[in-house]
Parts: C-alpha cells; structure tokens; sequence
C-alpha cells in the first residue's frame, strides 16, 4: 500500500537508479562478459534510435526509411569532433570541432535570416509587382529566381559569415581551456559537447530533408526518404575526398573509445524523459491529432506542415544522438553500417514492439538486439541460422500479434497521465488536479 | 480574439460574417461548383442544400481552404481569407465539422478537444519538456475549459474513451464540440444529422439553437433531412450542377417548382402541377 502511495516520479526515478547502478555493479564485478556488456550497450543506444523513429512513424504517422541516414550523420559528426581532440587539430577546415559547429550555427542562423526576411512572401509580392509588366508566368520566374539568389546571398554571407566566426572562436578559445583541465575530464566534455553535437547536425539536417520530402504521404515519403538514404551513403563512401579523416570506403578508424554505460544510460534516460514529456504535451497532442487525421487537424488551427517537420526533424535528432554513442563504442565506423537497409532495423524494433508506443519500441529494441546476439550460442554450423529464426520469430509475432507486443499501451511513467474528472463541486477538483500537477512538474 | 467576441457580442449584428462572390471550383476539366454567391449576416443560420453531387461539401472545403480556390473570393468579417491556409482560417475564427466524421479516432474524448486549443495554448515545447510551471498551469486551463465543453455535451463521463469507441451518435456531438472549442464566430455544419434516427434529429435541433445562443454563433449548415433544414434554417440556398438554383425562406424554398423538380425530377413535378 505504501508503495502505491509514492508519486510516479519518485517510483520512476528510483526505477532507473536501480537498473543504471545495479547494470554498473554486474559489469564492474565481472559478472558479465565484455561482449555481452556491450551488447546490452548497443541494445540501449538502439532503443534511443528507435525511440525516434517511434516519434516519426508511431506518433506523426511519417512512413519514413532513410532513418540510418541520420544515425550515420550524427555519428561521423561526433566521431570527427573527439578524434580531432585526441588526434590533434587534422587541419582540415571541414572537420573537427571548429568544422561541426560552424556548420550548425551558420546553418541555424542562415535559416533564421530566411524566415525572417519572409522570402516566400517577398517572392509573391515581386511577382504581383513585376506582373504589371511582364506575362504573369515571365513575373513568377523572375520573382523565383531573384528570391532563390537573394537565398543564397544570405547563406553565404550570414551562414557562412557567423560559421568563420564560431571556428575562429573554437580554434582561439578551446583548445587553450580544454588543454588546462586533465585529459580525462576534458575528454568526457568534449565527448559530451560531440554528442550534442552530432544529435543537433542530424536534426538539422532532418528539417532541411523534411522541407520539402514531408509534403508528400505513405509510400511516397517513404521512397523519398529512401532517396535521401542512399544518396547519405555515398557520400560517407567517397566522403575522403572533403574531410579526408573520414577515410571514405575504407572506413574511419582509431575513434577514441568513449561510450561507457553510464553515458548510454544516462542519454537513453535522459532521452526517454523528454520524449515522455514532450509527446504528453500540447504539442505532442497536436502530432498525434496531425497523424490521425491532417486535414482535421488543420481545421482545429493546427498547422500539419510545421508539426510532421517538427517530430521530423526531433526524430533525426535521436536517431543523431544514438550514432554518436555507437561511434564510440566500437571506436570504427564504415559506410556499410548505414546504408538504407539499416533503416529496417529501428522499423523492426518500433512495429515489433508496438507502433506508438515508447515501451513497446524500448522493448523491441532489446529484443532485436539480445535475440540475434543470443543466437550465436548455436553451434557454429548452425550460425547461420540465426537469419532463418529471426524471421520467423517476427511472422510469428506479426500474424499472432499485428499491432506488436504492446500495441499503443504503455508502462509505469511513460502512461498518460490520468486526469481528475471533472467534480460538481468546482472547487475540489481544481485543488486535486493542481497538486497533480505539482508532483509532476516536479519531475 | 474569438473569445471576446464570445463574451462581448457586437452591438452591430447586421454586420456581414461571410461574404463569398463568383465562386468556382475546377477540378480538372469538371466544374465542380460555378459562380457561387452567399452573404450570411451575424447570428444568422443558413442552411445550403442540393442533391448528391451538388457540390455543396466542396463549397465547405473552399470556405475552409482544404481545396484551393479556382475562381472568386471569400471575405470572413471583412478580411480575405481565399488563399489563407486552412489553420489560419480557423485561427480567424470559422469552425467546422466533417460529412463524414473526421474525429482524430486514437485520441480520448478529452484530447480530442484539448488540440483545439494548442493555437491559444500558454506554454511551449520547452515548457512540457522540462514540465515547468507555465506548463502546468497552462495544461490545467485547457483541461478545464475542454471538460466545461465536455459537460455542455453531456459527455464528461466519457473523458478517457478513446474517440473511435464512442457510439455514432457521441462522435457526432464530440466532432461539434471540438469544432466549438476553437472558438469560432461562424460555425459550418456538414451534414450534421447524416445517419441519425428521428429522435436524435430532434436532439440536434434543439443543440443546434443552444450553441447558437450559448457562444453567440453564426451557422452555415448543408443537410439532406429536409425536417432539420425546414425546421432551423433561417434562410436556404439550393444549389444542383454547382450552380444556384433558388434562395429564399424554407416556405419559398418548399414550394419553388425549380427545388422540386431538381430533388423528384420532370415527373414528379409534373405531378404536383
């Protein structure tokens, strides 16, 4: 009964002290193999990846495969930024530390010059002016063109502007106060700062995929981003010849050796939270009702467009996030790893697990991992048959159980919480749901 | 804006809601609707019917901007709203609901009501991310005027059903709730008596005239149940082929041998004369 008593976030909290610290202790004592740990490691940075896709096909309904696409962005980016730490500045203007941030400050500030200056708009107005003049089609083209040089104008001088700033800024200022602080502790902050780093690119990158690919729906958006997919993969394949530490083909090697599991832990809780809170909120409300029904949903004033590209893009940044981990775990990343057919796999742990649901894909992702980890117990002349029992395992599941293993239902904290009905008397029920509320913005 | 229109209603209510001119509709190369002309004043109910394929929907979805208009314009109380986007044109104040009903079916009652009110919402993304106090009090606001609507529906017991559980008749009322919980000023009304027995026809009469009354509200409405447009409507519209036919009072409107020749045919009509 006590127990029952206590406020979800305090159960909650406490659920996540007792699997990161007791995973901790197993793995200090040797209780675990180091594969296994390893293993359980990858299982984890997969669920965060998953947990993205979740966002973009389980709650906006994006049927979306170019998701390894931005797993790889996101790793590459990172893996540039601690290798240039370790390595030493390599030189090359495009990558490194200096080379990431620039580019995502640059691009952020370049997209907030464009919306600001309302470029869509000015083109209409021009072409309404310049329409006096010329054939209304002469007019839309002169209008186009003239906005889309206006566009570029602005990227490059107040993108590219504000990006030779920050990497001047980087090159000054880092290295001098990094260099001050012990090697292990300046790594764990660079390492930190790289996988910021690498969620932020790769969501940012998702935006200006999803601009134009989210106009389109279903098996459209799904070859789209597919597209988007391959064309990622070969340029990791011949990324060499731009920023030669990637090593293109033959693959990027000798990445510092970064991920424990605290920090997968922590960025896969951390990760879970915000999602939680962010998809039970007025703005997660707004996704779903835009995956249920677009055209209703614009009909409540909810501007569909804006929100498929905002669970778009928060989508990528996950999927970003979790390649940053996996680039430091096996400390060797190669264009392979991310090739379109890797899209499948986070697809596979959502549908599996149960689309639309965090628990569900959490659990998917585990369970995709340990059981093609867990079958190489076989004998070795029946490894192969690892590829054969999987399969099976998910028709199984698919015909028994279409809407996955938890179909949209949810564990513990991640349910939706539980609003207090609406009493008579006004008063009480403003009261029970203001202390509610107070629990849970303690969280 | 649209709640204190709510509350403070114009003393001037002659004034002109919606005002459509020459409206036409291509698809293709069929004219769906041709040279479509209505005023509808303040606090009016206006009723616009036709047989299948009249092209009478597809006057809704242009209002709202779900098609792009092909020709003419809208003005919503004096501002031209013709190539707005659709969530725009709801922000200015006109709410609908759907022939066929649009609920978002994996949402509970209650949520379904609470996107309404996202536009107006008090707190951002961050705020629900790192749960902060503007979230909280924010979310209490929504929830509470969303269960207020509820309640004006009978459905407050209902709260934590998932939308595409309720019966027909629920989801009808809950479409028409949420289209009021964007705190429209012109409310259109597709079809809303499609698939309902005789009783819950009198039921949507009598709901029909309360929200008119109780949110100070002017409607536009298509029916085919002649008793509901017969029985509410102020003033009708008849439009076949995209085109008007007639307009008038529902007595006019009855006894137009145009009307009836257009819903029974030459014989029919024949028959009457």
């Amino acid at each position: 009964m006590k127990i029952r008593s206590l406020p979800t976030w305090l159960t909650s909290t406490l659920f996540f002290l007792v699997v990161g610290v007791g995973f901790q202790i197993i793995s200090s004592q040797g209780w675990l193999s180091g594969y296994w740990q390893q293993v359980i490691m990858l299982g984890t940075l997969m669920a965060v990846s998953a947990l993205g896709l979740n966002l973009k096909y389980g709650y906006a309904g994006l049927f979306a495969l170019g998701h390894a696409a931005f797993y790889g962005i996101g790793a590459y980016s990172s893996a540039l930024i601690t290798k240039d730490w370790v390595v030493g500045w390599s030189g090359n203007p495009a990558g490194g530390l200096a080379g990431v941030l620039a580019i995502e400050v640059g691009f952020i500030l370049a997209v907030v010059a464009i919306s600001y200056f309302k470029i869509g708009h000015l083109r209409n107005l021009m072409r309404d002016k310049l329409s006096r003049w010329l054939t209304p089609f002469e007019a839309s083209v002169l209008a186009t063109v003239a906005m889309l040089l206006a566009g570029g104008l602005i990227i490059v001088v107040i993108g590219g502007g504000s990006g030779w700033l920050v990497r001047q800024g980087v090159l000054a200022l880092v290295p001098p106060v990094l260099g001050a602080l012990p090697l292990a502790i300046s790594q764990q902050v660079i390492f930190l700062i790289a996988l910021l780093a690498g969620a932020v690119l790769a969501g940012l990158v998702g935006f200006l995929v999803g601009l134009p690919l989210l106009r389109l729906t279903y098996d459209y958006l799904c070859i789209a981003t597919l597209g988007f997919g391959i064309i990622t993969y070969v340029f990791f394949n011949n990324a060499d010849k731009l920023i030669p530490t990637m090593k293109g083909a033959r693959g990027m090697v000798n990445i510092p050796n970064l991920t424990t599991w605290p920090w997968v832990f922590i960025c896969a809780a951390v990760a879970l939270a915000v999602m939680r809170n962010f998809i039970h909120s007025s703005t997660g409300r707004a996704i779903l009702s835009v995956r249920d029904d677009p055209v209703a949903a614009e009909t409540m004033g909810i501007d569909a467009f804006k929100f498929k590209t905002l669970a778009y893009a928060l989508g990528c940044a996950y999927a970003g996030l979790a390649g940053g981990l996996y680039a430091h775990l096996y400390s060797f990343l190669h264009p392979s790893n991310f090739t379109w057919l890797k899209s499948v796999d986070p697809f596979v742990m959502v549908v599996f697990g149960g689309v639309g649901s965090m628990t569900g894909t959490i659990l998917g992702a585990y369970s995709f991992e340990l059981l093609l980890e867990g079958l190489r117990v076989l004998p070795a002349e029946f490894i192969d048959w690892r590829y054969v029992i999987y399969p099976l395992v998910l028709l199984i599941v698919m015909l028994f159980r279409p809407q996955g293993i938890m179909g949209t239902k949810e564990w513990g904290f991640l349910k939706l919480p539980k609003i207090a009905k609406r009493e008579h008397g006004q008063e009480e029920a403003s009261a029970g749901m203001s202390k509610a509320e107070a629990q849970a913005s303690e969280n | 804006m649209a709640q204190s229109d709510i509350h403070n209603p114009d003393p001037g209510s002659n004034s002109t809601v919606l005002k459509i001119g020459g409206l036409t509709k291509f698809f293709g190369g069929l004219r769906a609707v041709h040279d479509f002309n209505v005023e509808i004043k303040k606090g009016e109910l206006v009723g616009l019917i036709g047989p299948n394929g009249a092209g009478k929907t597809t006057i809704f979805n242009m209002v709202t901007s779900i098609y792009p208009v092909s020709e003419g314009d809208i003005v919503f109380k004096g501002q031209d709203i013709t190539d707005l986007p659709a969530h725009e044109v709801t922000h200015l104040g006109i709410g609908r609901t759907f022939q066929k009903i649009r609920i978002f079916p994996n949402l509970t009652v209650l949520d379904n009501v609470r996107v309404a009110y996202h536009p107006h919402s008090r707190y951002n993304m961050f705020d629900g991310i790192l749960r902060s106090r503007r979230f909280s009090r924010g979310e209490q606001e929504m929830t509470e005027k969303a269960q207020e609507f509820l309640a004006v529906f009978g459905m407050e017991d209902l709260q934590e059903a998932l939308a595409s559980n309720l019966p027909y008749g629920a989801q009808r009322r809950l479409e028409i709730a949420r289209a009021l919980a964007t705190e429209p000023d012109l409310l259109l009304l597709d079809e809303p008596a499609a698939g309902m027995n005789p009783h819950e026809i009198i039921e949507l009469m009598e709901l029909i005239h309360f929200i008119r009354d109780r949110f100070n509200l002017t409607i536009f409405l298509i029916e085919h149940q002649m008793r509901v447009v017969m029985g509410i409507c102020e003033w009708i519209t008849v439009i076949d082929f995209g085109e008007i036919l007639a307009r008038g009072t529902p007595k006019e409107i009855q006894n137009n041998p145009k009307v009836i020749e257009a819903y029974l045919g030459t014989q029919a009509t024949r028959m009457v004369a």
